[in-house]
């Protein structure tokens, strides 16, 4: 079974994709979309990306809704920060944090979440010593970012990968 | 555009709105990049039009269409993963390198590198 479908999430959003690019549920199109994406999934063997495999289905719709209402309080706060910018000195700066993830997919995602909510912009992660550096538009005090990012962002990405 | 005169009135005004918030948020973060002074800082501005705005524009087009060709329309999904997924790849790329510039440079706003010296040879096997 593991050697037919070496990915099986893989395969299954390949298919997801393929059907909503040409957006039909027509027989032809699933029988094409999942050829393509055991085909694709193979490819992805020889590529040897880190095997995660994911734990807690319910950790992963808390942290997506977390993620969500971050989203938006965020493009809140940044463009009441940049509409401001005449009256209100911008107060930026650089905040280092020790991460303990170590999984590549896991380090991925936290990176896909924090450009995503903007203010927060991940500029770079020492592989020995587990120090992320992300710049923050909004400053006031770095241990609450620190705080916030570790306890909202890591410990569930632990959780689900690790 | 004329189809776009089909659209009915509890459409139209649901799809106005989300255009307009989208387009106002985009528009907010284009002006960040003039009215934020620093490098860094104009990095935060562009990814308000790349989360918010593709979210919000890519929804007033789902709402026109499925109203109008009166079927569900999801594929606009895919323009909101794939931003999401490939905006943190240029970010990182122009923050990095801003970041070994400024070291270079010997500038003293920026962190050092916590390993010390090795700021060059680590730099150059990311």
């Amino acid at each position: 079974m593991r050697y037919w479908f070496p990915y099986p999430l893989l395969s299954l959003s390949l298919l997801a994709l393929w059907l909503l690019i040409n957006q039909s549920l027509s027989p032809g199109h699933i029988v094409l979309g999942t050829m393509l994406g055991i085909a694709f999934a193979w490819v992805m063997v020889n590529l040897q990306p880190d095997k995660t495999r994911l734990k807690t289905f319910g950790r992963i719709v808390i942290l997506t809704g977390h993620v969500a209402v971050d989203v938006v309080r965020s493009n809140i706060a940044v463009m009441s920060v940049i509409l401001r910018t005449k009256t209100r000195p911008v107060n930026s700066g650089f905040v280092a944090i020790d991460i303990s993830l170590r999984d590549e997919n896991a380090l991925a995602l936290l990176a896909c979440i924090l450009t995503a909510t903007p203010g927060t912009a991940w500029l770079e992660f020492d592989r020995q010593t587990g120090v992320l550096l992300i710049h923050v538009l909004d400053l006031q005090n770095g241990q609450n970012w620190i705080d916030l990012i570790k306890r909202r962002y890591e410990a569930p990405l632990k959780e689900i990968f690790e | 555009m004329n189809h776009l005169t089909d659209l009915p009135v509890w459409a139209a005004i649901p799809v106005c709105i989300l255009l307009l918030l989208g387009s106002a948020i985009t528009l907010a973060g284009s002006m960040g990049l003039i009215r934020l002074k620093t490098f860094y800082g104009r990095l935060h501005a562009p990814t308000l039009g790349a989360s918010a705005g593709t979210i919000l524009i890519c929804l007033a087009s789902m709402i026109t269409f499925a109203v109008l060709q009166n079927r569900w329309i999801i594929h606009e999904v895919l323009i909101i993963v794939f931003v999401i997924l490939t905006t943190p790849v240029t970010l990182m790329l122009l923050g990095q390198s801003a970041l070994y510039r400024d070291r270079i440079e010997g500038s003293n706003d920026v962190p050092r590198k916590a390993t010390g010296e090795d700021a060059d040879t680590s730099a150059a096997d990311i």
